[in-house]
């Protein structure tokens, strides 16, 4: 099966972010060890430069990371029509134990580096380095987890048995089934309907008083985490409803495809967006009391803030307007 | 804004400084454009194969039915369709009749179906583009058949199909059953195949069961194996192209490390020079990207241009005997242009990645230079 283009394209890209990751982390090792602001030694300014080249690839893994979590999912739902009993992503992830958990990998490690740059751009703008060996700690315990996706990744493929007969969407993501999705199926929906709208409602609540005035950060924090959950866990149990059209499809795979206009995928940039900026904005308000950080640590938080609200309420949007002019009318 | 603004002038800077050397990085753009249409094109030529078989197959029948004989394709009774129309869920049983025939005059092969709603008049024969190319006697417009009893059977080309259906019919002839019968010396009470009809397509893989259990030396072919087998083998052919590329993309991107290393003494003074003006080591790593940027997109959407003609408008001559397959008649198409956004970033990661990973570390390199040692030298 490697030798199917995206295939191909997924491992070079994942190979080469893991080798840039690896790269990283042995210098963010060194710098753990030996980093040392008030010495003038050699050592201490060659590290000094390589913190412009380790950010500089954390970027770029980064972006790579969140094209790699979308083409591999686009990928999975392409090769549907090669497994028997495949009619999406969800059937074909299942044909064997590697697919659900690389696409699992690939969602954490995206937040992750998503959070991981935020404090990246926080650190910078400290003169001092205020939260250097925080930072590199940190890339320490995403490498492993980047190297363990990129090698699920291989074997996912490489095992992969087109004369398999896997499940269908339709039988995955039935209360029926067995798992997390069938639990969230099988939740009774009007509790969910309320906790979604509620919770969104009081998160983009918080969240434009926290833009506006400065105030209630740590609860928007815990509201947008909690959103994102909760929405993901809402799109499973009754959004995706309306956008088949169907009363008894749940899938979270099928909206990203083109007989429903793409609207998957403008709703999972969303909800990424959303998490990676609430949580992030919360990751750093513990150091608002260093000193190099008091004053740009708020300003920070509130152009995070902007941009999580944003994504939520785009959410949100195309939630309403997708049940708004779905032809299913569940009551 | 002032951000816009301030990578406005990063990026307009970068413009002149590339504009002025123009010979190094117009051969990189060159080289790089190369790659991605060498690649680019494997990719849109299987990609539009692939679509071109799907739509051909969305009106082919859901199940064909063969007889095998020791393995082999045989010919199937017609009173099995009494049999498979019994099977609860099966809507309709048809037989079908067709074959091919050698022509020796010009060594090509013909596709012979006999379509009673189509065409049923003895005599005549309706041909596709291709045959109507191949066969010599343009003038009488009557192509000349060896019977198998070895006697002569003259057919006139009453009507050739149209160009748009070309790929699927090139080779095609309808023909009449009494004419297709005297040709073959073709048994009464059999047929080639039987095609079927099914109300529900989600009982397909059942009543294919059904089948196999009460005629047990018949099998059947579902469209979406054919479909399936289309799709596997043109996505093979096509990653093979590509791991044949790679050598050619792993040369191209050591070219790419070495010019980006290689910097020459005037880039280091410029660099040198630009942070001794008060530029941070961040804007002069800004100013890199932006050039890698615009090498990348430039070359990147060249490339796309060029395989875009190159499959669409030449039907791509490059790969065309490798990727294709040949016979004597070989339909003359026009591929339907198809691009969607799954190829555009697969064609990225497998072209921009590797150029921009080989480019961030003698990236780092020029923007961490000293200025003083630069200025210096």
């Amino acid at each position: 099966m490697l030798l199917h283009p995206a295939i191909i394209s997924l491992v070079t890209g994942s190979l080469l972010v893991s080798g840039m990751l690896l790269y990283a982390s042995y210098y963010g090792l060194k710098i753990i060890r030996k980093w040392n602001l008030l010495s003038g030694s050699e050592v201490q300014l060659g590290l000094e430069r390589r913190t412009y080249l380790i950010s500089t690839l954390m970027i770029n893994a980064m972006a790579f990371q969140l094209l790699s979590l979308f083409l591999f999912i686009y990928t999975a739902d392409r090769m549907a029509p090669l497994f028997v009993g495949a009619m999406c992503a969800a059937g074909t992830l299942k044909v064997n134990i590697w697919g659900y958990p690389t696409l699992l990998l690939k969602i954490i490690n995206w937040l992750l580096a998503g959070i991981w740059l935020i404090l990246n751009y926080t650190d910078n703008r400290g003169y001092d380095y205020p939260l250097i060996r925080k930072k590199y700690a940190a890339l320490l315990f995403m490498a492993p987890l980047m190297l363990v996706e990129t090698a699920a990744q291989a074997a996912y493929f490489l095992q992969m048995q087109p004369a398999v007969i896997t499940s269908c969407c339709g039988t995955l993501f039935t209360s029926d089934a067995e798992g997390v999705t069938a639990g969230i199926v099988g939740l009774p929906k009007t509790p969910v309907e309320i906790a979604f709208y509620g919770g969104m409602f009081l998160t983009l609540a918080v969240g434009v008083i926290y833009c506006i005035k400065g105030k209630l950060g740590y609860p928007y924090a815990l509201l947008s985490l909690f959103a994102s959950v909760i929405s993901a866990v809402a799109l499973i149990s009754f959004i995706s409803l309306y956008f088949y059209e169907l009363p008894t499809h749940h899938c979270p795979f099928c909206i990203l495809q083109k007989e429903y206009g793409f609207v998957g995928y403008p709703l999972y940039f969303a909800l990424l967006g959303g998490a990676v900026t609430g949580v992030g904005g919360a990751m750093i308000m513990p150091f608002r009391g260093r000193k190099s950080l008091a004053e740009v640590i708020p300003r920070i938080q509130r152009g995070l803030a902007v941009i999580s609200v944003s994504c939520f309420a785009l959410f949100s949007m195309i939630v309403v307007a997708g049940i708004a002019l779905s032809n299913l009318r569940l009551r | 804004m002032r951000v816009i603004e301030k990578h406005r002038n990063i990026l307009d800077f970068t413009l002149s400084s590339l504009a002025r050397r123009k010979g190094k990085n117009l051969s990189l753009v060159f080289v790089y454009t190369f790659v991605v249409f060498l690649i680019a094109s494997v990719t849109f030529f299987t990609h539009s194969l692939k679509t071109e078989a799907e739509v051909i197959l969305r009106d082919a029948p859901e199940m064909m039915v063969q007889r095998l004989v020791a393995g082999r394709h045989d010919l199937i009774p017609m009173s099995y369709m009494d049999t498979i129309r019994q099977i609860r869920g099966v809507q309709s049983v048809t037989s079908r009749l067709w074959g091919y025939y050698f022509d020796p005059t010009n060594g090509a092969n013909y596709t012979l179906l006999v379509k009673p709603e189509e065409h049923s008049t003895s005599g005549t024969i309706l041909v596709g583009r291709g045959v109507a190319r191949s066969v010599r006697s343009k003038q009488t417009g009557t192509i000349p058949f060896k019977t198998y009893d070895g006697s002569y059977l003259f057919l006139r080309i009453k009507e050739v199909f149209t160009a748009e259906s070309e790929l699927a019919n090139a080779d095609l002839i309808l023909i009449s059953e009494a004419d297709f019968k005297r040709l073959f010396a073709y048994p009464d009470g059999y047929a080639t195949d039987l095609v079927l009809h099914v109300r529900n397509a989600n009982e397909l893989p059942t009543i294919a069961t059904k089948i196999t259990h009460l005629l047990p030396d018949t099998r059947p072919i579902l469209r979406e194996e054919i479909v399936r087998t289309y799709d596997a083998v043109f996505s093979w052919r096509g990653g093979l192209v590509i791991v044949v590329l790679l050598g050619v993309v792993l040369a191209f991107f050591i070219l790419a490390w070495e010019k980006a290393t290689g910097l020459s003494a005037e880039e280091r003074r410029e660099i040198g020079i630009l942070k001794g003006l008060g530029w941070e080591t961040t804007d002069v790593l800004f100013m890199k990207f932006w050039e890698g940027a615009v090498i990348s997109l430039s070359a990147f959407f060249l490339g796309i241009l060029c395989a875009y003609g190159h499959v669409f408008f030449t039907s791509s001559m490059l790969f065309e005997p490798a990727l294709k397959g040949w016979s004597v008649i070989y339909p003359d198409f026009r591929l339907t242009p198809v691009i969607s956004a799954y190829q555009i970033s697969t064609l990225f990661f497998l072209t921009v990645l590797p150029y921009t990973v080989a480019t961030i570390v003698p990236a780092w390199r020029a923007a961490t230079v000293d200025p003083d040692t630069v200025m210096r030298a």
